[in-house]
């Protein structure tokens, strides 16, 4: 698998605020995310990860570090605005707030957006969103006023505008986090369906746990830096330390934890409710069959 | 506060009047309106009445949607009117006392110019807002006045925001209210006291709002900007516009209620209008 992002010890700093010394957001931050791949990034407020979802975008210039995309180099010198904005056809953003990213007050007008900046024939644009639509399931909403939708649905609609330029890699930076428990289902279907069956990468930045369970691979991050790095499995397995960086862990592995800290042998890394019941069963029933036997 | 932001909105539909191309449909709104301000005559108005209805009727737009347009415009339709009907002389003395002097002349005259206003805004908005997209219709706006652009005015940037702005019309009108209700719940009084005082009440209002739309702008710009948005230059729109035979025939009917009032201005016997 080739490699679309590749980001080398990438440091920013916030100018300087009238007298304030300038802020320092990202410390020498290094990882890459590989095509088809799934990353959530983790990590609580103000420790980064926007900034970082920023310099993806090209929004900001990384004060120090290299960035390439899809291998090519983003940092460099002789960089120009074309160059820019062909890598901004290759990775794509959704951001949190649905109502501060639709620019357009029909639903299709909207989607339409991208692929005219583009200049795409007007007949390709209209097979790239009835495509779109299609992928997020908003096909019958094509018609339909931006305004009226719910906080899920403008979310999917803002997820098919970043998918009709047809990109490689999508950017989720904290796009759940405005929504209500039933939109926020809808919005990761929909992530985990693109992912799955487009092959897009998602880069996906959250502070709910169990999101980033659906993850192949997760970046823990603070105070500017990656901390932790692996399987959902790995980094959730290390619970204290999550705890200590100021992080929660997914419910379910916190009752595991605490199972097991009342002396069961239990695994921490299960993220199914289900599972995780049958899990404890079996703990709790291995010890009482073990005090039958003494 | 949501029901009276009806003018200005679009309602989805297929009708006739949905279809047209939105270069002509701003065209054709020109045109109405001097044909509106053309009618003296009141049996010219009443074309102008049965046009309206016509367009009402093949808009298939709701009447208590056309009519909860009309709302905002209350007050200015009922101070042209009494303003007509208390100051215009004329030879028909309906009503004396005091300082009250109402002649039908007066009557007729209001009531022709509350038509006039009623006719003006309902068939704009018929024609324009509610049956065109805003993006049709700032899209209709840019083509027309592409020859501009040879001068070097930018016509793509106000058709852009024209466009933005239409679509944050609801989203900060919701916020207001948003913000209302939370000073309303800190014991914020917006409704009485003297109007020194309620302008006043406005500002904690005010204040909350530009600094999230200041907000919204910056993070509507960043969001332009990863949708590969550089401006007009080498962009294409989904929707060609086409005219075709629609067009045409809205043209024909529209010249034939030109001629029709025109007409009935020269010839027809009745009440003509005073202003």
């Amino acid at each position: 698998m080739s490699v679309i992002i590749n980001a080398e010890h990438i440091s920013y700093s916030y100018p300087a605020d009238e007298a304030e010394r300038p802020v320092e957001a990202l410390r020498d931050v290094s990882f890459s995310v590989a095509e088809g791949e799934f990353v959530a990034i983790l990590g609580h407020n103000g420790c980064g990860k926007s900034t970082l979802a920023k310099i993806l975008c090209m929004i900001l210039q990384p004060g120090e570090g290299t960035l390439s995309i899809d291998g090519k180099d983003m940092t460099a010198d002789d960089i120009t605005e074309e160059d820019i904005n062909q890598g901004r056809r290759k990775v794509g953003m959704v951001f949190q707030n649905p109502d501060n990213q639709l620019v357009a007050t029909i639903v299709e007008e909207d989607v339409a957006f991208g692929p005219e900046n583009l200049g795409y024939p007007p007949e390709k644009i209209r097979r790239r969103v009835d495509w779109a639509l299609e992928t997020v399931g908003m096909t019958k909403y094509a018609r339909h006023a931006t305004h009226r939708l719910s906080g899920g649905q403008k979310q999917r609609v803002a997820i098919a505008g970043a998918i009709a330029m047809h990109r490689k890699c999508i950017i989720f930076d904290e796009s759940t986090a405005m929504l209500d428990p039933h939109g926020r289902k809808e919005v990761m279907d929909t992530i985990t369906r693109l992912n799955r069956e487009e092959g897009i990468t998602v880069i996906h930045i959250t502070h709910y746990m169990n999101e980033a369970t659906m993850a192949d691979r997760v970046l823990v991050m603070q105070k500017g830096g990656i901390i932790m790095e692996g399987k959902p499995a790995e980094v959730f397995s290390r619970t204290e330390e999550l705890w200590a960086a100021g992080l929660d862990v997914p419910q379910t592995t916190e009752l595991l934890w605490h199972v097991r800290r009342a002396g069961y042998d239990v695994a921490l890394d299960i993220f199914d409710p289900e599972k995780c019941a049958a899990e404890i069963a079996r703990a709790l029933k291995g010890t009482a069959h073990g005090r039958d036997n003494t | 506060m949501k029901a009276d932001i009806a003018f200005g909105q679009y309602y989805e539909g297929n009708s006739f009047l949905h279809k047209l191309d939105p270069r002509w449909k701003i065209l054709f709104v020109i045109f109405y309106i001097v044909v509106i301000f053309l009618a003296k005559n009141v049996f010219a108005f009443a074309l102008l009445i049965l046009s309206a209805v016509f367009l009402i009727l093949i808009s298939q737009i709701r009447l208590r949607t056309i009519l909860r347009g009309l709302r905002p415009l209350i007050f200015i339709i009922s101070f042209t009117a009494l303003i007509n009907i208390f100051w215009l002389k004329g030879e028909t003395l309906l009503i004396d006392w005091w300082i009250f002097h109402i002649y039908l002349e007066g009557l007729i005259n209001a009531l022709l110019i509350v038509v006039r206003v009623v006719i003006l805004v309902v068939g704009t908005s018929i024609l324009l807002t509610y049956t065109t997209t805003p993006i049709a219709l700032t899209d209709g706006l840019e083509r027309l006045l592409s020859p501009l652009a040879k001068i070097h005015l930018p016509v793509h940037e106000f058709s852009m925001m024209m466009t933005i702005a239409l679509r944050f019309i609801p989203t900060l009108v919701e916020e207001t209210e948003k913000i209302m209700n939370a000073q309303k719940a800190r014991g914020a009084d917006f409704s009485t006291g003297s109007l020194v005082h309620r302008a006043k009440a406005l500002i904690p209002i005010l204040i909350p709002l530009f600094i999230s739309a200041f907000r919204r702008a910056e993070e509507l710009a960043t969001a332009m900007e990863c949708r590969c948005y550089t401006g007009g230059e080498g962009r294409t729109r989904m929707n060609v516009l086409h005219s075709g035979w629609r067009d045409l025939a809205a043209l024909l009917a529209l010249c034939a209620l030109c001629a029709g009032v025109i007409l009935l201005n020269i010839f027809a016997s009745g009440y003509t209008l005073a202003l």
